[in-house]
């Protein structure tokens, strides 16, 4: 299958248990960066009834979702007990020596 | 497992026959080989909920209690869509209208009912239609998009139900009854008479004691035609008038049936291996038709089937409730006076409450209440029970004391039997919910609530978990101490005095010390630590933007939609036509869909986009107007002695200048204050966290009101003359509240729960008054404009904008 690694900005532009967007085509994405540095990308809309995951709180590596306070993983997209379901998730690269961040997409644009 | 699982299927992939089958993979996960098929192209749905669909706030995703990956991960086969039609009962195979055949050990039938149709002349026509699963409901809603008139066929609960849904869409809804009274089988005649009063306040209209004879129309209905030669005109036609269980395929298949399929206690039919449960199931003469039965069958056959010891099933007293927001009504058992009962009425109709228990050999039989239902399932648990009320008749029908339940009601709740249900809505039973507490740890209802969905639903079983709780949690008082949330068990009191004894300065530190058990909080702790460390150390203390809620965090109220809304600050209420023609330009400008008055006189910018909200705060170029926030968010005046004739004092002035010294305070919760400028009050002080009251010479002042959901009137804290006074007692106030309330706690909230004298005694003594001010001014003296400091700083204003796709690295081929 063809991926496609795209740039999308610095691990600077996030803040600290922060979160920021991008536009891929009818897709939105939900950047986030965990307290440890790490950032982690799911589509940024809960399973739900559709919340807008980048506004919720990040606690830990979950996010929280604003409208009714679902918890999703943001390393597997799984929503925690005891509500159910998933978000997909996307897998991003953080370049250690520039702080490039780099998402990397199924299919060409 | 070595041996062969023995296999077992489920025909009615329904609410009673999926809930048997939860219950046996509890009680024996590994002991058949399960498949399921179900007519509906749908995993297992809380039909219940179909009500709430309806009505709105609930979506159809929300009702699913069983999504796929439920049957997915415990190996079970689902076959949707699929009608089973034919069943060999002597070579054990099922066969679907799909072409699939498939062996069985043991068959359980839960097919259902059917709604029962009236067979009119014209039923077969379009836009008559049942209410009963997925499909009748997208109908309704897809009807409402294009036609008007709505006729309800059948004044029972289903059927009311149908019609305030179908009046929430925006239809003109009229019920149709047979009987003179609408839900006669649940309600007495007063009952029911303050039942259709109310609902016809909303809106509904009603055709009673009327005989349907036809549906007239073309293709589609176009009108109702009633024995008495009158018409009702009709663009959809809901039959509501009863369900009929479903026994077809068990009828076709030699299985013995009656007006359901014929079961002994243990759910078993006349042939061998095959089971029915739920509403297709006849028991001692009995078809239910709501879930709690079906649930108790369902927990027997689950035993049955795991070779679990039962004493089987035995019938059920059911109770109901009606699904309608702004309306209570429940009935319970045998609330028709019989010979040999007595009864007990209460009717008020001024507050439209009415209570009647029905009473035999000293024991409640049935009870019926409108208006003030939450002893209802105090009053059910009672009549299954048994247990005697002699001396207490009186008591129970004016309410239950806490007396009168204190030991009787965890007795009762005591010997309830574990399968019990007590939650209807989601099936949880009672052992359910004990293991939650006693092994899941849960110490509060909500916690029960997100551990088992027991009460998360329509709420009325609220009363008996929190019973349970006490029965089972109350020995160890100590573990259920409840914590400000599910990371701690500490309460805010606690919170507070540690991270000033301990001298704790950031969230992080007050987790780490206090033990948090949930690595970061969770979005209760998180924003309340910020707010108590900025409360207790407001020098030192740096705001963690990332523990506050979406709208603090953004300087806006995000909208249903996802955008945003701009309250400039309009000190007091009094603007100028410089700059209402300000606000005017930049709302043209940036196109903002909707201007309007807030109830607190501001004018609200609505349906900003996120990106633009930088922009349009630097072109208005006034400050924020913290109309998102735990803060001071407005001051609400009359014009006063300024232009009044009745005015005594400078109402807009003494406005201005709260505004102006509390703006962009931090509080527990958000604060509104009023000031009006004499006795008249037309500023409704007495319903605002501070209301400030002009009399000949001086002010009243009035704290710990609020208009919301729980509308409270102010209490007089005491009457000042000078304006100076007024600060004076306000800042104390304000600041005495943001160091004693927990977060989120409301003023009204925070003085019912500690006592008017208690805040009184506080700022009894000037002394004490004026640190009190003193430390708010210390605290003011610290704000900034949020608006303004986005505007002016690229790192907090980038937080507003996407980031975009800068290139496009690779793009090949991988795996
Ligand atoms: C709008 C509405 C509101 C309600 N409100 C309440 C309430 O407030 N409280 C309450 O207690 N009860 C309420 N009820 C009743 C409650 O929903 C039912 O009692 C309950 O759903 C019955 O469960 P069941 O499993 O027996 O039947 P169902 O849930 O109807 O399940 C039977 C399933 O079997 C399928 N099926 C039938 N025949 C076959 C076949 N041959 N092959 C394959 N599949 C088949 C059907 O399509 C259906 O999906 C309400 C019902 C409705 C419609
Ligand atoms: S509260 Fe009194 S002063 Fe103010 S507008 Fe009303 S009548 Fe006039
Ligand atoms: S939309 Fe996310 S929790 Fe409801």
């Amino acid at each position: 299958m063809t991926m496609t690694k795209i740039l999308v900005g610095k691990v600077t532009d996030i803040d600290m248990k922060g979160s920021r967007t991008v536009r891929m085509g009818d897709k939105e994405i939900g950047l986030f960066r965990l307290s440890d540095g790490e950032v982690l990308a799911v589509e940024n809309k809960c399973p739900h009834k559709g919340g807008v995951l980048s506004e919720g709180m990040v606690c830990g590596s979950k996010v929280h979702c604003p409208l009714h306070d679902w918890r999703i993983d943001l390393h597997s997209g799984a929503v925690q007990a005891p509500d159910h379901g998933h978000v997909v998730t996307y897998e991003v690269e953080v370049d250690r020596s520039t702080g490039s961040i780099y998402l990397t997409l199924e299919g060409s644009l | 497992m070595s041996h062969i699982r023995k296999k077992l299927v489920l025909v009615g992939n329904g609410m009673a026959g999926v809930r048997a089958i939860e219950h046996l993979l509890k009680l024996s996960p590994e002991a058949y080989e399960i498949t399921i098929f179900g007519s509906e192209p749908h995993p297992n749905y809380n039909r219940i909920m179909l009500s709430s669909v309806l009505a709105g706030g609930t979506s159809m995703e929300e009702i699913v209690i069983n999504d796929l990956e439920w049957y997915h991960s415990h190996g079970i086969r689902l076959y949707m869509g699929h009608t089973i039609t034919k069943i060999d009962t002597v070579q054990r195979k099922v066969f679907s209208d799909q072409g699939v055949v498939l062996p069985y050990d043991e068959l359980i039938l839960a097919t259902g009912s059917n709604p029962f149709m009236l067979p009119l002349p014209g039923a077969d026509k379009e836009g008559v239609i049942a209410f009963r699963d997925i499909k009748d409901c997208q109908m309704m809603q897809e009807t409402s998009q294009t036609y008007r008139k709505a006729v309800v066929i059948g004044g029972g609960l289903l059927g009311l139900e149908a019609a305030r849904g179908l009046l929430h869409l925006g239809m003109e809804v009229s019920v149709v009854h047979i009987h003179p009274y609408i839900m006669e089988r649940q309600l007495d005649e007063p009952a029911s008479i303050m039942l259709r009063k109310e609902l016809e306040e909303q809106g509904m209209k009603f055709l009673l004691s009327k005989q349907s004879e036809a549906i007239l129309g073309k293709k589609r209905v176009k009108s109702l035609l009633f024995a008495d030669g009158e018409v009702a005109e009709a663009d959809l036609i809901v039959m509501a008038v009863g369900i009929k269980p479903n026994v077809e395929l068990a009828q076709k298949s030699g299985v013995e049936i009656n007006r359901g399929i014929i079961v002994n206690d243990f759910m078993e039919t006349n042939i061998p291996g095959i089971y029915a449960v739920g509403e297709c199931a006849e028991h001692r003469g009995i078809a239910y038709g709501l879930v709690a039965p079906l649930y108790e069958q369902g927990a027997v056959l689950a035993k049955r089937l795991a070779q679990v010891a039962t004493e089987g099933y035995s019938g059920s007293v059911t109770s109901t409730k009606l699904k309608v927001s702004g309306v209570d009504v429940f009935s319970a058992g045998q609330f028709i006076e019989r010979p040999g009962t007595r009864a007990l009425r209460y009717q008020d109709e001024i507050d439209g409450v009415y209570k009647k228990l029905v009473i035999k050999d000293d024991k409640l039989v049935g009870a019926v209440l409108f208006g003030d239902t939450g002893d209802g399932a105090q009053l059910f648990s009672m009549i299954k029970n048994g247990e005697n009320i002699k001396g207490k008749e009186k008591e129970l029908l004016l309410g239950l004391s806490s007396d009168a339940l204190a030991s009787p009601k965890g007795n009762r709740l005591e010997g309830m039997a574990d399968d019990e249900i007590i939650c209807g809505c989601n099936g949880v039973s009672k052992g359910a919910i004990a293991e939650a507490i006693q092994s899941g740890g849960c110490t509060s209802v909500g916690q029960i609530k997100a551990c088992t969905k027991a009460s998360a639903s329509c709420g009325g079983c609220k009363p008996l978990v929190e019973g349970l709780l006490q029965l089972y949690a109350g020995d160890h008082v100590v573990t259920v101490k409840e914590g400000i949330c599910g990371c701690t068990t500490l309460g805010r009191d606690e919170i507070v005095a540690e991270i000033k004894r301990m001298e704790l300065k950031t969230v992080k530190e007050v987790m780490n010390v206090l033990e948090w058990n949930n690595e970061e909080g969770c979005p209760k702790c998180r924003p309340s630590l910020n707010y108590y460390l900025g409360m207790l150390w407001p020098e030192e203390y740096v705001d963690e933007k990332e523990s506050r809620i979406t709208n603090e965090r953004y300087h806006a109220n995000i909208q249903k939609d996802g955008t945003y809304s701009v309250v400039p600050r309009i000190y007091g209420g009094v603007t100028s036509p410089a700059e209402l023609m300000k606000i005017a330009e930049v709302a043209a400008k940036f196109d903002v869909p909707l201007v309007k008055f807030t109830g607190g006189q501001r004018l609200d910018l609505l349906g900003v986009k996120k990106e633009d909200l930088p922009k349009m705060w630097e072109e208005l170029d006034m400050p924020s107007g913290h109309a998102y926030g735990k803060t001071l968010r407005t001051v609400k005046t009359c014009v006063g002695s300024t232009f009044c004739r009745f005015g005594t004092q400078d109402a807009m002035g003494m406005g201005i200048k709260l505004e102006k010294a509390f703006e962009r305070l931090n509080t527990p919760g958000k604060v509104k204050l009023a000031v009006s400028g004499c006795p008249r009050n037309c500023a409704e002080a007495t319903i605002k966290d501070f209301g400030v009251v002009a009399i000949d010479g001086g002010w009243e002042l009035h704290i710990g009101g609020n208009g919301g959901v729980h509308v409270r009137a102010t209490d007089l804290l005491c009457v000042v003359k000078t304006d100076d006074e007024v600060m004076e007692w306000a800042s104390a106030f304000l600041q005495y509240y943001r160091e004693n309330a927990g977060w989120n706690e409301r003023t009204a909230q925070w003085v019912e729960r500690v006592g008017l004298d208690s805040i009184k005694a506080a700022l009894e003594v000037r002394e004490d008054r004026l640190a009190l001010q003193e430390r708010i001014q210390t605290a003011l003296s610290l704000t900034t404009d949020p608006w303004k400091q986005i505007v002016n700083e690229p790192e907090l204003r980038k937080n507003f904008e996407q980031l975009s796709e800068m290139k496009t690295v690779l793009e090949g081929e991988a795996i």
